[in-house]
């Protein structure tokens, strides 16, 4: 039920005083429906160059092919591979909001999942290029499809990790792409009844004529809920396919049975720093901090710091396995990510994933935003160098020392991973101007129950523990969207 | 005879509403459809709707993906063309495990959702029948088939009295047409 109260302790999801169902329309719709400032522009311009610079680069490489990326007879996996896994691994955090918080019936997903969901399809679009980029030949990219053929009748090798991941990655685009624009359905309604000529055809064919009839809404929930539990298992084994890339060969450093579980955790810990990066700007941009609050903040933040202890602990564990193992070239490998010469890309991983996300324990970091958005911003730095560490440093040197070399990327490669995050933000900033970037239909749906309004009238009718009062009004103290002024005059 | 086609209720807030439902239905009064802007738990069971049948959709075509991609692996890595890999069996059912699974839920996510989509008779440019334009934004509408519901004043007293901010006479059934 609608009018269903939450208990007191439990912090408000929606603040701000006279917020109505109308409100949220129009606080949400605001950026869709009007001109864009400055800033959007600005940041338009910027990301823009950047997608330029990668079509630039991506179509060097498609002209020159792969010999004009860095890579050598040692090293024949680098930046290619290592964008790749990192932004498959952002998208993570998107499905995770979606449909795990969705299982588990946490309601402050409902304020983040739009724009985390589109970040996810962003992201795997990102990472796709880098695929089809570096085939050297895209033009036969479907090679990988089970398809009847002409050399030869040969098939795919179903037991290759590498034909899993197509399918992985292929299932995972399409499914969240679903799930994605299911979701959309009602608020491209309610951007269609509200607008008028061309704008509202547009809206009108984008919302498959939907009504909201009592029918409809049961069925939007029963393949919403589906669409939560399928994708759960599915965003775990799309990590753990990728983690097989590695984990399936014979390669010191990668042959390591705990891939699975650590790339996982190390993808929805870089996917949530990646939603609180874009996030801490777009409420602010956008007007949005009555419903992106400091509950979601620090939540997302506690999820970084859960994740990034699981990815320390991984580390740990795979250092302590190298050492048990006896095996001197899974040692050596291990040793050389502190004294080899990429011991700076060493310090970056574990500097930057374990030892800064340790900072979160203390509750005045986790809601301090400025610092929050740089930790965010230093998580996806150190999981890149994570990814780099993994891939280049075991690779440069291998079982013979006369082939050992460094690997130095080419102002191709540069430009590709530069270009592809160009790439990323240019389609988020369409998105936040084109599309509600808050799924209204699920704020509307807490708004009786978790907001700041519901619980102070609930306050003001009294009947309740005085020390719980106490409680939330402490609580709302690092909330930047409360005046707490409000609660000190009784 | 009033030209009047569909009785509209328009309430500011949800359980307002369902004491609407709950009001209309006391004095047998009909209701044709309501239209929400978020979903209402609740109102199915009051208009007696039976419980979606999709996820019974849901399960077939997951079934159906994962013997589709299991059959298509086992035709052709054991029947067609069987390759050497080291001595090991052709048949190798734990390498055909990631692949089953995602064709499981990619043949459950795709089927289940055009079967929503089909069932509901949602489309890409499917002219919108709405009612009411705020049903979408702000108002949760009850809508009442005017023919053979007389006297239409007590309707609308009655929807008022439930605490219906507007009840709308609508000449049209769908306000969405141009």
């Amino acid at each position: 039920m609608a009018s269903h109260s939450e208990s007191i302790i439990r912090e408000p999801l929606i603040t701000g005083k006279n917020i109505t169902y109308a409100q949220i329309t129009n606080d949400v719709l605001r950026p869709v429906e009007n001109m864009p400032g400055k800033a959007w522009w600005i940041g338009f311009s910027v990301a823009s160059l950047g997608a330029c610079l990668w079509v630039f680069a991506v179509s060097y490489t498609f002209w020159y092919g792969i010999g004009s990326w860095g890579l050598n007879k040692t090293v024949g996996w680098a930046w290619d591979i290592t964008g790749f896994v990192w932004w498959v691994g952002i998208g993570h955090a998107g499905t995770l909001i979606s449909a795990i918080l969705l299982l588990f019936r946490q309601n402050w997903r409902n304020s983040i999942n739009r724009s985390a969901e589109a970040m996810t399809i962003f992201a795997v679009i990102c990472a796709a290029t880098y695929v089809v980029s570096h085939m050297g030949r895209p033009w036969l990219a479907y090679w990988p499809l089970p398809l009847p053929n002409q050399f030869g009748s040969i098939w795919v090798n179903f037991n290759s990790p590498l034909v899993w991941d197509v399918f992985a990655i292929s299932t995972y685009f399409s499914v969240s792409l679903v799930f994605w624009y299911t979701g959309l359905l009602p608020d491209l309604a309610t951007i269609r009844d509200r607008a008028t000529g061309i704008r509202r055809k547009i809206y009108s064919v984008l919302s498959f004529g939907w009504t909201g009839s009592v029918k409809t809404w049961q069925r939007f929930e029963t393949v919403c809920l589906i669409l939560a539990g399928i994708s759960t298992p599915l965003v775990l084994s799309v990590h753990t396919i990728v983690s097989m890339d590695f984990a399936t060969s014979l390669e010191p450093g990668w042959h390591t049975t705990i891939f699975p579980p650590y790339f996982v955790a190390g993808a929805i810990f870089s996917g949530f720093a990646m939603v609180q990066t874009l996030l801490l700007v777009t409420r602010k941009v956008l007007g949005l901090e009555n419903y992106i609050t400091m509950f979601h903040i620090e939540a997302m933040n506690k999820i970084i710091l859960l994740t990034g202890s699981i990815v320390g602990v991984a580390y740990l564990t795979e250092f302590f396995i190298a050492y048990y193992s006896g095996g001197e070239y899974e040692q050596y490998t291990f040793l050389n990510r502190f004294i080899g010469p990429y011991w700076w890309a060493g310090c970056m991983m574990y500097g930057c994933n374990v030892l800064m996300t340790q900072l979160m324990w203390f509750k005045k970091i986790r809601t301090n935003i400025p610092i929050s958005w740089v930790l965010s911003i230093v998580v996806n730095i150190g999981m890149w160098f994570e990814r780099f560490v993994i891939i280049v440093t075991s690779l440069h040197r291998d079982f013979i020392p006369s082939s050992w070399v460094m690997f130095y990327p080419t102002w191709v490669d540069v430009s590709v991973f530069v270009g592809s995050i160009g790439l990323f933000f240019t389609m988020f900033l369409l998105f936040i101007r084109v599309l509600p970037s808050i799924a209204m239909a699920e704020v509307k749906l807490i708004l009786k129950s978790s907001s700041e309004q519901a619980k102070k009238k609930l306050i003001d009718g009294g009947h309740l523990e005085p020390e719980q009062v106490e409680y939330y009004k402490e609580s709302l103290t690092s909330f930047d969207s409360v005046d707490i002024t409000d609660y000190q005059k009784r | 005879m009033s030209s009047t086609k569909y009785i509209l209720g328009l309430f500011a807030d949800p359980d307002e509403m369902m004491n609407g439902i709950d009001t209309l239905q006391k004095n047998s009064v009909p209701i044709y459809d309501v239209y929400t802007p978020m979903p209402i738990h609740g109102i199915e069971r009051k208009l007696g709707i039976k419980d979606s049948r999709l996820g019974y959709a849901a399960f077939m075509f997951g079934c159906l993906g994962g013997t589709t991609i299991f059959s298509m692996a086992y035709y052709m890595l054991v029947q067609d063309w069987p390759m050497n890999i080291g001595g090991k069996p052709a048949f190798a059912i734990p390498d055909f495990i990631p692949i089953t699974f995602e064709w499981t839920v990619l043949f459950t996510a795709f089927g289940m959702t055009l079967t929503f989509f089909y069932a509901t008779h949602l489309f890409p440019g499917r002219t919108p029948r709405v009612m009411d334009l705020r049903a979408t934004d702000d108002r949760f509408v009850i809508a009442i088939d005017a023919k053979g519901n007389i006297p239409h004043e007590d309707i609308t007293n009655l929807l008022k009295e439930a605490g219906a901010v507007e009840v709308k006479h609508n000449d049209r059934k769908y306000v969405s047409y141009e």
